[in-house]
């Protein structure tokens, strides 16, 4: 997909207005070897606003945010272009591209505040709280006395919503909250009553709900003190959440730009569009990913094995008997004339696991039939990864029993027969981290089939080119090493590996989480697809409720180690019985 | 709290200092059958090596023999040498001083020489300030200290000025300090040994702490250059460094052998080089324990430092 | 923000943000020796190390050449007719005795780094694999080892045993170890979190397999580092010793020997020193550097522009 990244040049924002206070004109930024990174961007920030600066990662979104207060990142340099700033009772621009170091100091911080990513980076550890915040009104000389600066620090925490009081203000970084300490942040960037915010991507490593309240605090502030707002960030719902206006960024260049609610509803760049059809919605109304999946090298003709497999699978409605599956693939089928009759494909029962006084998973009941496909959500913490890698075999420190097709499976992966690790599959949720980059692709994906003691070298390299067929990567991928691959393509890899051995369970642990929106889209469609051709059991681990209706029949909604609601997915999102599922539904930002 | 993290640290210390005193008089079982034969040569007579042997309590079993020398170390009897037949501790005693000075003086200026050159050389990062610090440290890290004493010998005492003792010479009641300039080379050769080690450990923990996003955001809030590397950045520096500066403080205490040899300095490490010639064990053993006991002390320091500059350990600790 | 944005091919293409640091395995992959002689380290390194490799090496070979007088003064000015080099204190002529005494050195220090980085390396990843108690015990006694310098280490041993060249070697191959094991644990200890480690586990891989095939390939880069650190240290304890006198005995033909026998005459015979200082002090520099142009490889994957 070839799209023209031209910048646009929206005439309303360059128009001049009194409410302007910030606007960045053709800004070009490159670095010190010479490429260019940003190639000519114009966007304006008026008082009162927010804009949106939307981008997936490598679209040029935070330095394009950090050039606004004149700073660039060790490897950048500022290359043409102009950021004027019109601070408060000042009827002339400052350019601040053109400003001394001291004169630029001058205003960081004090008419330009910054709020960073990753609040637990960017605090100081080795300061009290109060004492960061203290620090910007020192040095900008707030007010005109100690006690009046010592006032304002109480009055700006309380403003955020946390106690204002000293021993508050005692506090290290580390004994604070996620969302406290990215309120200190906020806190510490409203102290000085600035004119300019800008906010790179404020809530990505929060919860929902904490995003929600953070969220909130940004709006409320911003329109209590009148500030024109930048944020930047990858997530459109957000974006559509806080933001008047939006901008789109793809590879340096802006390409669309616009009010919300038109740029949202009718977008006009290529890119735009197929960003929003990315984005999950919770009420399911768009497919994401469609066709997606045959994106990339599409050689259908090649996966007879595969597709052999599929169409056996449609016909049968069992597992698998296909290719040179040999003594697995009918092991298999004897244990499903066995066990077939009664007992569902897989079951958990009563898992729990606890280390120490804490419970990370209690009771947990699961069934899963062949071709089914649950997701488990679940927010950081509620022990969803170690469930799936407890049914993985990975972690043998529960009790309770895994069952496959109503054999009660060793705890450790070790200990299981061969045909019952073949039988249910793991993919890791970091693409960069899940195969090892000293070995090819091949070699790799070769592992699953090697320790089964299936086949020869030969039959080993066919079926694994045929895996890769199966994921659109093309069997030209065998020989390449992790390093050359995109996220989206190392993450087909991943799959491809656990396809290798045609299990009848697919656990996958958040394996979206770590990708952009639009490789996200093309991944869920590929599942989707897989699952029909290979009738696969699934279960989809994941954070991103959204995502729910795009991928799974069922949804089990997993809190602090115990599942609160568990249903079809239309009935649980339509009518949850818990109050934790309902407040999730709530929190989620709309789109 | 801070105190129980003290306490683990210093049981753990005892546990090293018990440990190397079993593994250094364990070696002394390795002499070959028959000790005292084997440190009097052939040539000795029957009644010698009965002398020694009791001398040494060579007829008790080894455990008795441990444990009274363990316990001659906590009242400071480190027992008799068998070279000069007078005790160890006298023998040590007016040396110790000697190796303190030299130790003293190098670590004074080397421990604020390599971190000042370190921070100067993160800030000035990539440049050519930066390379060429970073190249002589290199030089300087890689050379053996007596390749290095030799290189200062040829250049001022010797062959190219003669304008500094090239050994030194204590007469017996004068102290070595007596005559400074004699302290001037050794010192100077300690030095460029051990500041290399501690630029390159400052630099390379000052470059994360600038790339860290505390630092960053100190700059995006508007704080000063100065303040920013004074007051955010060179704190979180100081920790690993402090382990660094404590493994090149206990190197000091075995490096200084060679160094003293060097320029016959009167200290402890001429005593373990003659000790070590003369198969002198009782001495040996002392001046390994000694070095040990300062191994351990440093490192303690260190980890006081590590936990003053990190509030994290401070509180949770 | 990486800098390398905005070579993506497709729309689709998730190039690596800035907060995700790029890890060995994200970048383009040049092969670890050109990497190493990319760098201006590298290329010196190398070549001062072959250059000392060369002459020690072939030194022996040039003797005849070399030798072939038998100075009788007591110490013979250099580029006289007794030697180009002239003689030293005993008259034995100093370019032969140069040209003999730095193979020794340079075999015992190779075995001594040897011995160190197979220990430590098994050691220290072992250690880190096993984890529990294992770990905990095999690094405190590493601690208690590490509490005694080298040096000294070696002399109590020397003291006990005799300066013979097992003993050197084995002392220092040995104290070696500790020290190479911490690295090798704290590698792996980095890389063993990773999934693929994890994945190998779940498909029931052989556990020596996982160590040999995805561990250790994977922490070369500071084993390679740690490899021409501790050569360089090895190469420096056992030519110290020698200069000590408690290393090769007279009358072998050794380069810190030689300083040692010759160091009283610096002043008038000044060749019987600076040469096996020079040497002595190329080689340890060019290890060095090659130790440094490797930390320098291992930290990026691709040739600095």
């Amino acid at each position: 997909m070839t799209t023209e990244t031209t910048t646009v040049h929206h005439d309303d924002a360059n128009v001049p207005n009194e409410k302007i206070v910030l606007r960045v004109s053709d800004l070009k930024i490159a670095t010190t070897s010479g490429n260019e990174i940003l190639h000519g961007v114009n966007f304006a920030l008026s008082r009162g606003e927010i804009l949106g600066l939307v981008g997936e990662s490598g679209s040029g979104k935070t330095t394009a945010g950090l050039a606004c207060m004149g700073h660039f990142r060790e490897g950048l340099k500022f290359a043409s272009g102009s950021v004027s700033l019109w601070p408060r009772g000042d009827d002339t621009a400052v350019e601040v591209v053109e400003l001394d170091e001291v004169a630029v100091r001058s205003l960081r911080g004090s008419r330009i505040a910054y709020i960073p990513q990753d609040p637990a980076l960017s605090l100081n550890p080795a300061m009290r709280v109060g004492e960061q915040i203290r620090e910007v009104l020192d040095i900008h000389q707030f007010g005109a006395s100690d006690a009046e600066r010592t006032e304002r620090v109480a009055a700006v925490l309380v403003d955020v919503g946390l106690p204002g009081d000293k021993a508050y203000q005692k506090r290290w970084p580390h004994q604070l909250s996620g969302g406290q300490q990215q309120r200190i942040g906020i806190a510490m960037a409203f102290a000085m009553y600035p004119d300019v915010l800008i906010l790179d991507e404020p809530t990505t490593g929060l919860d929902v709900s904490t995003q929600a309240v953070v969220l909130e605090t940004i709006r409320q502030m911003t329109v209590a003190n009148n500030v024109a707002g930048l944020y930047i960030t990858h997530d459109l719902a957000v974006i559509k959440d806080i933001s008047d206006r939006v901008a789109v960024m793809l590879r340096g260049d802006l390409v669309e730009e616009g009010p919300v609610a038109s740029v949202l509803e009718k977008p006009q760049h290529e890119y735009t569009k197929m960003l929003m059809a990315a984005v999950p919605d919770l009420d399911g109304r768009k497919t994401i990913g469609e066709g997606a999946a045959e994106d990339p090298e599409p050689e259908p003709a090649a996966t007879h094995i595969l597709m052999s497999t599929g169409q056996s699978a449609d016909s049968s409605g069992s597992s698998n008997s296909g290719g040179s599956g040999g003594s697995a693939a009918s092991a298999k089928g004897s244990a499903t004339a066995a066990g077939a009759i009664d007992a569902p494909l897989l079951q958990v029962t009563d898992v729990a696991l606890a280390y120490g006084k804490a419970q990370i998973l209690d009771g947990i009941n699961m069934v899963l039939e062949p071709g089914d496909c649950t997701l488990l959500l679940g927010e950081s913490g509620s022990g969803k990864t170690t469930l799936s890698r407890c049914i993985a075999g990975l972690n043998d420190d529960y009790s309770g029993a895994v069952r496959l097709r109503g054999t009660e499976l060793a705890k450790s992966t070790r200990k299981r027969t061969n045909e019952q690790r073949v039988g249910i599959q793991y993919v890791f949720q970091s693409p960069f981290s899940s195969l090892n980059p000293r070995r090819s692709i091949g070699q790799s994906l070769t592992v699953p089939l090697e320790m089964s003691g299936e086949g020869t070298a030969a039959s080993r390299k066919a079926q694994v080119e045929e895996a890769l067929d199966a994921v659109r990567l093309g069997r030209s991928f065998y020989h390449r090493r992790p390093g050359d691959l995109s996220g989206g393509e190392r993450q087909r890899a991943a799959i491809a590996r656990a396809l290798v051995n045609q299990p009848s369970v697919l656990v996958c642990d958040e394996i979206t989480s770590a990708l952009d929106v639009s490789v996200q889209a093309s991944i869920v469609g590929l599942l989707r697809t897989l699952r029909e051709e290979h009738h696969l059991a699934m279960l989809f681990v994941t954070h991103n409720i959204a995502l729910s209706r795009h991928i799974a029949d069922n949804l089990a909604v997993l809190n602090k180690g115990v599942i609160v609601d568990y249903g079809p997915t239309a009935s649980v999102l339509e009518n949850p019985t818990h109050e934790y599922t309902r407040t999730l539904i709530a929190d989620v930002p709309k789109f | 709290m801070f105190g129980k993290v003290i306490g683990r640290r210093l049981i753990f210390s005892a546990f090293i200092l018990i440990a190397v005193s079993l593994l250094v008089f364990g070696a002394t079982l390795l002499l070959p059958g028959d000790a005292a034969r084997a440190i009097l040569g052939q040539q000795a007579t029957p009644e010698r090596i009965a002398a020694l042997n009791e001398q040494l309590g060579l007829n008790q079993p080894a455990w008795q023999r441990y444990f009274s020398w363990l316990g001659g170390l906590f009242v400071g009897d480190f027992g008799t040498s068998t070279a000069s037949g007078g005790s160890v501790a006298q023998l040590l005693s007016d040396r110790i001083g000697n190796s303190f000075i030299l130790m003293a003086a190098a670590a004074i200026i080397s421990v604020p020489l390599g971190i000042g050159l370190g921070v100067y050389s993160a800030l000035h990062r990539g440049g050519r300030r930066d390379s060429a610090l970073t190249g002589i440290s290199l030089v300087f890290a890689a050379m053996p200290e007596f390749v290095i004493g030799i290189g200062l010998i040829a250049i001022f005492a010797t062959s190219v000025f003669q304008i500094l003792p090239a050994v030194t010479l204590a007469p017996p009641g004068e102290p070595v300090w007596g005559r400074p300039e004699q302290l001037i080379l050794p010192t100077v050769t300690l030095i460029l040994v051990v500041t290399p080690y501690i630029v390159r450990m400052m630099r390379a923990t000052m470059i994360e702490v600038l790339d860290s996003g505390f630092v960053e955001m100190a700059r995006l809030k508007g704080v000063p250059e100065t303040r920013v590397i004074l007051r955010h950045a060179v704190p979180h520096a100081l920790g690993p460094v402090a382990q660094v500066v404590a493994i090149q403080l206990a190197w000091l205490a075995g490096g200084v052998v060679v160094v003293e040899f060097l320029f016959r300095y009167p200290g402890l490490g001429q005593a373990l080089i003659d000790a070590v010639t003369y198969r002198d064990v009782q001495v040996v053993q002392a001046i390994s324990m000694l070095v040990a006991a300062v191994y351990v002390v440093v490192n303690l320091a260190a980890d006081v430092v590590g936990i003053l500059t990190n509030p994290k350990l401070r509180s949770a600790a | 923000m990486s800098t390398n944005t905005n070579n993506l091919d497709d729309l689709k293409s998730a190039a690596v943000d800035g907060g995700e640091v790029p890890k060995e395995s994200q970048t383009t992959y040049t092969p670890f020796f050109k990497r190493v002689l990319a760098q201006k380290q590298g290329k010196i390194g190398l070549t001062l190390t072959i250059i000392v490799l060369l002459l020690a090496f072939c030194g022996p070979l040039l003797l005849p050449w070399a030798t072939g007088n038998t100075a009788t003064e007591f110490v013979a000015k250099p580029f006289s007719p007794h030697g180009l080099f002239g003689s030293d204190n005993l008259g034995r002529d100093v370019l032969s005795r140069f040209f003999a005494g730095g193979l020794t050195l340079i075999i015992y220090s190779v075995l001594a780094t040897a011995l160190g980085m197979i220990l430590g390396a098994i050691i220290g990843m072992l250690t880190a694999y096993v984890g529990g108690a294992f770990d905990t015990i095999i690094m405190r006694l590493n601690d208690v080892i590490l509490a005694v310098p080298q040096l000294v280490f070696a002399l109590l041993a020397i003291t006990v045993l005799g300066p013979q060249g097992w003993v050197l070697v084995t002392v220092i191959g040995i104290t070696h170890a500790p020290r190479i094991a911490r690295v090798a644990r704290s590698a792996t200890l980095g890389v063993i979190t990773e999934d693929y480690i994890l994945a190998a586990e779940m498909y029931a891989m052989p556990r020596w397999k996982v160590l040999m095939r995805e561990l250790l390939p994977n922490i070369t880069g500071p084993l390679s580092v740690e490899a021409g650190l501790r050569l360089t240290y090895s190469i420096g304890y056992i030519a110290s010793l020698s200069f000590l006198g408690l290393g090769l005995q007279p009358p072998a033909a050794d380069w810190g020997l030689m300083i040692n026998e010759n160091r009283i005459a610096l002043s008038i015979q000044p060749w019987g020193v600076l040469l096996p200082v020079i040497a002595i002090a190329l080689l340890t520099i060019g290890t060095n550097l090659l130790a440094d142009s490797f930390a320098r490889a291992t930290a990026s994957t691709s040739v600095e522009a």
